[in-house]
């Protein structure tokens, strides 16, 4: 029941902030563009599988095309070959977009503290939920996935999302 | 002391080999690798030596052949018109450790990135001197003289269409990057790079106990991760020349074959997601996460689950562990069957696969392709019937072969496979032996935590094992068992002390991969896809 002018309109119209019903859609279909690299995206696998089922948060259409796509999960080791390319991924990805990083090795280089290990994907893009674990129980992605929709939930239209960010192959 | 079988002038590699491949039919080159003696403790004739380790048709006997290279000219004659799995081998050699193969057709990186400098395995590059890539390698070098050898014209390559397939890319199920030229959509030429998931396997197993590197063995072949725990136990545990305890040897096979069941699950539901029949993947991934299930209460982890432990296991199977394994066979073998029933005899299958990128038996052969791979192409070579360990002679299953090499034989022996390793898994639950599981060997596995905090020797044997490692004789050694993927290798250097000098996997699905762009060739663009994913690359193992 409405108050003012939407009194007037009846039961068949809602009206609410353009914030709310933008961010509803965006946290309850997440695409999510698997940068799937090594052992954990085996787990994200099971994550998708029937057991866990993504599904269950909106976030089962898997892109494996980054434009479009708006939650990037790295899933695995990156080493420094790699890197350029994940930039490149990253940077097709269309505004608004969230990133996860996936598991030890793409949070920190893991256990891989050598030469051609990415010492943390955060040195080469911005990063907005880590997930511990090597690799990280399907449980703890879809712990992620809900955090990332906190998030997409308090966005704004009006505001830019885009931060200040400089990583080590930005020149 | 264990020593490689035959020591040669290095001017003499190429006659030595010749003969032994001629003569004596080693006619399989498993692994090339070098050996850098820098900080070695005994004096040696030069700093590197070249280690070439074959394999003869029988499959039974194998031959390691050890030449010191000439310091000066760090260069020694390439095998890669001998053997067509050379080629890769070499360029990794190179690019480890720089080491010139004089007539290798394209000696170039292939591991780590085209602006890297040095080479990270010598002894005196440091571990952790990472070095940034800016962008990736056009690989231009390699597709045009390889377009120009099979008679394009410049003009005509411009007419080409040139494709990257990966690094990221859905079909390539891990970072294998293929840069294609079409025509129309056949493939007329495929390079492929790799080393995008290259973590440095090797130079971290230097500077770890042997006891630590288990868990990176579990990040090999991540889809089967106890059978390269226990590749790589045997391994260090035939070079301690202990034998390990009955019970712990068929819980090894137990756990191995589920790992095995598991690996293949995952190809051959990954394979159809490909083809376009994503039922299938539900259908197989239900019973890998039961057994993931059973493996995360025996081992505490689901993936990556560091089970063995040099001299035996971590755990002992836990109370109820055989109503669950019993319940993941029964339902892997409903798994397959709803599966099969899908695929059998469905056309659009059919069609997609069979005759579809065929390798032939002596093809195979010449590339070190093994594994479920091989034996789709027609050859009964299975490690756990040729030198069996760990009692599988006594097992009775059979080895699974297809008979055209194609895309369906593979995905076929898989399927089998699965059946027959359920098959051992039940003739090892019934032979269970009670007893320990592991030695009783104090300078091997760590004591009970009752001595540790209760005697001082507890304490002291419990201390030196964690820091100064399992002190493994002297020598140098190479041991292989039949993993998910085929062939899993790991020659080590010990040099007496508690860490490894030097490991080198043999990682099966390398040499596969280097055999994958000829197999592509000549195909059309959607059946490489297929036939990637029935060749099972896993990036972890070839990239290590």
């Amino acid at each position: 029941m409405g108050l003012g002018v939407e009194a007037n309109l009846g039961d068949s119209i809602v009206t609410t902030k353009l914030d709310h019903a933008v961010n509803w859609g965006r946290t309850y279909s997440l695409w999510p563009m698997v940068f799937g690299t090594a052992c954990c995206a085996i787990e994200f696998m099971a994550a998708a599988g029937s057991r866990y089922d993504i599904s269950r948060f909106g976030a089962e259409v898997v892109r494996f095309s980054p434009r479009q796509a708006d939650l990037l999960i790295v899933a695995g080791t990156i080493s420094y070959k790699q890197a350029p390319i994940l930039k490149k991924i990253y940077e097709q990805m269309c505004e608004p977009k969230w990133v996860i990083s996936m598991g030890a090795c793409a949070c920190s280089g893991g256990f891989y503290d050598n030469y051609t290990t990415l010492q943390g994907i955060d040195q080469i893009i911005p990063v907005d939920e880590y997930i511990a674990g090597c690799p990280p129980r399907p449980e703890a992605i879809l712990d992620a996935i809900m955090r990332i929709q906190e998030k997409a939930n308090n966005e704004s239209i009006l505001k830019d999302r885009i931060k200040e960010y400089k990583g080590i192959l930005d020149a | 002391m264990l020593k490689c079988d035959l020591l040669i002038d290095s001017n003499d590699i190429k006659s030595t080999i010749l003969k032994l491949k001629n003569e004596d039919d080693y006619s399989i080159l498993l692994d090339i690798t070098i050996i850098d003696y820098l900080k070695f403790p005994d004096i040696t004739p030069s700093r590197f030596a070249v280690v070439y380790i074959l394999r003869d048709t029988t499959f039974k006997n194998q031959i390691s052949v050890k030449a010191f290279i000439d310091d000066s000219s760090l260069e020694i004659i390439s095998i890669s018109d001998l053997y067509g799995s050379a080629n890769w081998a070499e360029r990794e050699a190179y690019d480890q450790y720089g080491i010139k193969f004089k007539g290798h057709p394209n000696l170039k990186r292939v591991l780590n990135h085209h602006q890297f400098i040095g080479h990270p395995l010598r002894k005196d590059y440091e571990i952790t001197k990472g070095q940034i890539c800016t962008e990736s390698d056009d690989l231009l070098d390699e597709m045009n003289p390889l377009l120009i050898s099979k008679g394009y014209t410049p003009e005509d390559i411009s007419d080409l269409m040139l494709l990257n397939m990966g690094p990221s890319h859905p079909a390539s199920h891990g970072t294998i990057r293929n840069f294609i030229a079409l025509e129309g959509e056949t493939i007329t030429a495929c390079v492929t790079e790799i080393g995008y998931l290259h973590r440095g396997f090797e130079k971290s197993c230097e500077n770890h106990t042997y006891s630590q590197i288990i868990p990176y063995t579990d990040r090999l072949n991540y889809c089967s991760a106890i059978l390269n725990n226990i590749g790589y136990s045997k391994a260090v545990e035939e070079m301690l020349n202990i034998d390990i305890t009955p019970r712990a040897k068929i819980i090894r096979v137990i756990i191995g074959e589920l790992s095995r069941i598991i690996d293949h699950l995952v190809c051959n539901g990954a394979n159809m997601v490909d083809l376009g029949g994503l039922t299938n993947f539900w259908y197989l991934f239900a019973p890998r996460d039961k057994a993931y299930d059973l493996l995360s209460k025996l081992t505490g982890a689901r993936l990556t689950n560091t089970y063995t432990r040099i001299g035996g296991l971590e755990f002992d199977l836990y109370d109820g562990f055989n109503e669950d394994l019993a319940d993941v066979l029964k339902e892997t073998e409903t798994a397959i069957n709803d599966a099969l029933s899908l695929i059998a005899h469905n056309k659009i299958f059919l069609d997609r696969t069979q005759d579809v990128g065929v390798i032939k038996a002596d093809f195979a052969i010449k590339y070190g392709i093994s594994g479920p791979n091989l034996r789709a192409a027609g050859i009964a070579h299975d490690l756990r019937k040729d030198k069996p360990y760990y009692g599988y002679e006594n097992f009775d299953f059979d080895i699974v072969i297809g008979s055209h090499g194609d895309i369906y034989d593979r995905m076929m022996c898989r399927f089998e496979e699965m059946r027959q390793s359920i098959r051992i898994i039940r003739q090892a639950m019934r032979e269970l032996p009670d007893g320990p599981i592991n030695i009783n060997a104090p300078g091997i596995l760590l004591p009970s935590k009752k001595d540790v905090y209760g005697n001082i020797e507890g304490l002291m044997n419990q201390f030196k094992l964690t820091f100064e490692g399992i002190k493994v004789p002297k020598g140098e050694y190479y041991s292989s068992t039949e993993a998910g993927n085929g062939e899993l290798g790991f020659f080590i250097v010990s040099d007496g002390s508690g860490k490894p000098y030097k490991i080198k996997c043999r990682p099966p699905c390398f040499y596969s991969l280097a055999a994958f762009s000829k197999i592509a060739e000549g195909g059309m663009l959607a059946d490489a896809v297929v036939t990637m994913a029935s060749m099972n690359f896993i990036a972890g193992e070839f990239d290590r």
